[in-house]
């Protein structure tokens, strides 16, 4: 088996405008296949993409934001929030949905995947990965 | 060696090279490209806050991008260095990694 590698998908556009955020969500979906140290971060309008209380009953697209919280069934629990960028909408983690996965080497217990970074730890995270994936 | 920060959005519409910026670590290398060019310009809204930047990283701009966009190279940033397409390709090897900005 090949080196594992540290993979990173960088989301930085709002949800419904574009196809970027549905885009990354499949890609995150189909590269969790490959067994590879992997996170999201989001920042700067990404963010939206993690809002609660999604509906988009009145505008004929998917709603895909459910799909975050199988993140952590398909082992992506690290998922990294910008606090800068939250601030800066006027949006604070209540505003987010809460992501959790169990943790197999903690007895399964439940624990957050969402970790709220400065944008300089961030910068610090991004620096350490060996691929970034940016939509 | 450090990582190279791509940026091909115009700072005039979106918001691409601020976060670049915000995001990029001292050492760290810069391209812009495509619509990005335009922050390689003196004596705009954002080319104080690149200067700035120059002080801890490195400025390259896509010659191709610019002529096409009838931009010469008397317009840039003193400091920019104007790069071809081989150039790109260099930056892209000598470099540990590449972070695009969409």
């Amino acid at each position: 088996m090949s080196e594992i590698k540290k993979f990173m998908y960088v989301n930085r556009k709002a949800p419904y405008g574009t196809i970027y955020a549905l885009e990354s969500l499949e890609v995150v979906l189909i590269g969790a296949a490959f067994d590879q140290d992997v996170s999201l971060a989001f920042l700067d309008d990404g963010v939206f993409q993690l809002t609660k209380d999604q509906d988009t009953s009145g505008i004929g697209m998917k709603n895909f934001s459910p799909t975050y919280a199988a993140l952590g069934d398909y082992d992506v629990t690290k998922i990294y929030v910008e606090k800068e960028s939250l601030e800066e909408r006027g949006l604070t983690l209540d505003d987010l949905q809460h992501l959790t996965y169990e943790d197999e080497d903690d007895d399964w217990a439940e624990k957050d995947s969402i970790r709220l970074v400065t944008r300089e730890e961030l910068a610090r995270i991004m620096d350490e990965q060996d691929v970034l994936l940016s939509f | 060696m450090a990582m190279l920060h791509t940026v091909n959005k115009s700072p005039f519409e979106r918001t691409a090279l601020q976060s670049c910026l915000g995001h990029a670590l001292d050492g760290a290398s810069v391209l812009l490209f495509e619509d990005g060019v335009y922050g390689a310009l003196k004596g705009t809204g954002v080319s104080g806050e690149v200067a700035e930047a120059m002080g801890r990283v490195k400025f390259y701009v896509l010659g191709p991008d610019l002529r096409a966009r009838g931009l010469r190279e008397d317009r840039l940033i003193d400091g920019i260095q104007v790069v071809g397409y081989d150039g790109f390709v260099d930056l892209v090897t000598s470099h540990d990694n590449v972070q695009a900005w969409l």
